[in-house]
């Protein structure tokens, strides 16, 4: 599923970031795990076709992600892989429902109401489908943020720090949630921390280290 | 979900902000739309109500003024001239119509004209109902008479002197109603048409008693030496008392272009005015005063421009997030641009018809409530194809407007702003 080797990143000249080879199946979760600045933010963004211009190989599904060209890079992120950040980045212009059919739409998939039902009331969010964004707490944002990452049943669910800023209770909540939705819609997922509250949840564990 | 569902939502997202790109250029707009209706349709109206007349003859005085009186009947006579002046250049060869005007009268602000009925077939006037004026004191009325005043068949009334409400009356003698025309949209729709000798009738009355013998007398002289006036067919050719206000004068020729005015100016007390010279003089003074509005209305496009372009300028920078996570979402910059320009294209083009409905409606309500609106006959239900020029003028401000922003949108650096650094 997710398949890399030799990879390499540079930001600027001479300053290279080095990741190391692991390879990640269809279906498994795992845990990235590294330092504030070692690269964890870096990778995913690599891994989502998000940044560019690599050395070495990052295969996702088989693809080669430097031999799609940006506008195809940017159907395969639609189509394939869902994204859930630290800040929860809702657009704030758009009501919760909107938030959710905007992944189908901009992935040029059809908007299918039924499949938005479903994963608002498995998170349980589904009276507040008509509201507005800045009306949801923060425990309720970031549930409309993995519902939206969910929505069009991704192969992959990219996570970057998503507890980093809650506390115990919301921490476990919220590494649970991740793991269910993702083993109900059979998706990878990878989460990437710095939170060491998370390394008994997922087996599963690349250590990057900062160097 | 569509681009116009994400677009409307932001503009509902800064509802302030939105109402005020939108109103300053829908006021822009409608300045320009209520200067363009009312150019084309006053220029229509003047070029139709001078259409047929190729000189007016009258006293002396301003030619602008003799134009403005004897074709459009909006300023006063410049004065009156001997009947039997006229009639030497009523059967000159070059001239194919002459039309007598005698005016002075006036009933709620509709002028009374005596005339001959050629000066209707001008107009190509038809009757509604009624008849034509025949005797002395009949009047055939215009469609606005008819309506606004209100006159109908067989009303009498009498006329004031001069041309504003609430003159002098003439009480003693009194018009009868015997027609109405049909409108034509010229400025026969506001007058009242009689026979040049009730004219003189209304102003014979404060004549002596001799005076009114002596017309009797006239009468009776109908004999085998009468040669009637070109002009006033019951009236002897040749008459030194009678006057008229002016002749209307219609050439056989190109040529009578050449000669007649001159012929008119340089040998007899009279002046011979052009109509075409004198509107495009009156186009040219008028075009200044529309040139400072226009110039206003492009000042408030611009500002409204420079003000769209500001407030998407600005709102890109809070929506550097938005514009990041859609890409994340897989939307291609392509995407992210033309959903920026349609923001811009779609605030002037609401602005722009917005101004649009404004300005028409603004000519509705003055032609519905202003009376004077109403007479001059300006219609704001009258669309022209300058206005599709408006729109998609408007369209391309907007888009030009965002541009810049839209460009900024294709270039975000996704990975950076969704760092967070
Ligand atoms: N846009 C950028 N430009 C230059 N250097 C960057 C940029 N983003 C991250 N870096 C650098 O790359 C390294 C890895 O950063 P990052 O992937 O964000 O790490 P993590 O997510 O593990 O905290 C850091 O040293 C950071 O300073
Ligand atoms: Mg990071």
């Amino acid at each position: 599923m997710i398949s890399i080797h030799d990879l390499s990143f540079q930001y600027s000249a001479g300053n290279s970031i080095r990741f190391p080879d692991f390879t990640v199946t269809k279906g498994e979760h795992c845990l990235l795990l590294g330092e504030s600045g070692s690269g964890k933010t870096t990778l995913l963004h690599l891994l989502g076709g998000l940044l560019r211009n690599y050395a070495g190989s990052v295969k996702v599904d088989n693809t080669e992600l430097a031999q799609l060209s940006e506008a195809s890079l940017d159907r395969f992120r639609g189509q394939h892989i869902g994204f859930v950040f630290q800040r929860n980045h809702l657009v704030s212009a758009l009501s919760v429902e909107k938030n959710l059919m905007l992944a189908p739409y901009l992935a040029g998939l059809k908007i299918n109401t039924e499949r938005i039902t479903e994963v608002l009331s498995g998170l349980g969010l589904a009276e507040k489908r008509k509201s507005s964004v800045t009306q949801l707490s923060h425990g309720q944002a970031q549930r409309v943020a993995i519902a939206r990452a969910v929505l069009n049943k991704p192969s992959i669910i990219f996570a970057d720090e998503p507890t980093s800023a809650l506390d115990d209770k919301n921490c476990d909540r919220v590494i649970h949630m991740l793991m269910d939705v993702a083993a109900q819609n059979q998706s990878t997922l990878l989460v990437a921390t710095h939170d060491q509250r998370l390394k008994d949840k997922i087996s599963k564990q690349v250590k990057l280290s900062s160097s | 979900m569509s681009i116009f569902t994400l677009v409307w939502n932001y503009f509902k997202a800064r509802p302030l902000n939105t109402a005020i790109n939108i109103l300053l250029l829908s006021l822009g707009i409608a300045v320009m739309t209520i200067l363009l209706l009312f150019n084309k349709q006053l220029e229509q109206k003047i070029t139709e109500n001078a259409r047929g007349i190729d000189l007016v003859v009258g006293a002396k005085g301003s030619p602008l003024q003799l134009i403005l009186c004897n074709i459009f009947h909006v300023d006063f006579p410049t004065g009156n001239i001997k009947l039997n002046e006229a009639e030497r250049f009523a059967k000159h060869r070059l001239v194919k119509r002459a039309i007598p005007l005698a005016l002075g009268d006036s009933y709620q602000s509709y002028r009374i004209v005596g005339t001959s009925q050629q000066y209707a077939e001008l107009y190509k006037a038809e009757l509604q109902e009624g008849n034509w004026w025949k005797n002395t004191l009949d009047v055939t009325i215009g469609a606005n008479v008819g309506t606004i005043a209100p006159l109908k068949i067989g009303d009498k009334f009498a006329s004031a002197h001069g041309l504003a409400e609430g003159g002098h009356t003439h009480n003693e003698h009194q018009y009868r109603v015997v027609g109405v025309m049909k409108r034509t949209n010229t400025v026969l729709d506001n007058l009242i048409l009689t026979n040049v000798e009730s004219v003189w009738e209304m102003h014979e009355e404060h004549a002596s008693e001799e005076a009114h013998e002596d017309h009797e007398e006239h009468t009776e002289l109908r004999d085998s030496s009468f040669i009637p006036s070109p002009l006033v067919p019951s009236i002897a050719k040749g008459d030194s008392v009678k006057e008229i206000t002016s002749m209307l004068i219609q050439y056989r020729s190109p040529m009578g272009a050449i000669q007649l005015p001159r012929l008119v100016n340089s040998q007899s007390s009279l002046q011979a005015a052009s109509p075409a010279f004198e509107t495009a003089r009156l186009f040219s003074i008028m075009g200044v005063g529309v040139d400072i509005l226009m110039a206003f209305a492009y000042v408030l496009i611009f500002i409204s421009g420079l003000s769209i372009f500001i407030a998407l300028y600005n709102s890109l920078k809070e929506r550097r997030y938005d514009l990041a996570i859609m890409r994340s979402m897989g939307a291609s910059r392509t995407k992210l641009f033309v959903s920026i320009l349609l923001e811009g294209g779609i605030l002037t083009l609401l602005g722009s018809v917005i101004g649009l409905l404004m300005g028409h409606g603004v000519l509705v309500l003055l032609s519905g409530f202003v009376e004077e609106t109403q007479k001059a006959g300006i219609d704001g239900f009258v669309f022209y194809p300058e206005e599709w020029i408006i729109l998609v003028g408007s369209l391309l401000l907007g888009l030009l407007c965002a541009v810049i922003p839209a460009i900024q949108a294709y270039r975000t650096d996704i990975s950076k702003v969704l760092a967070g650094n």
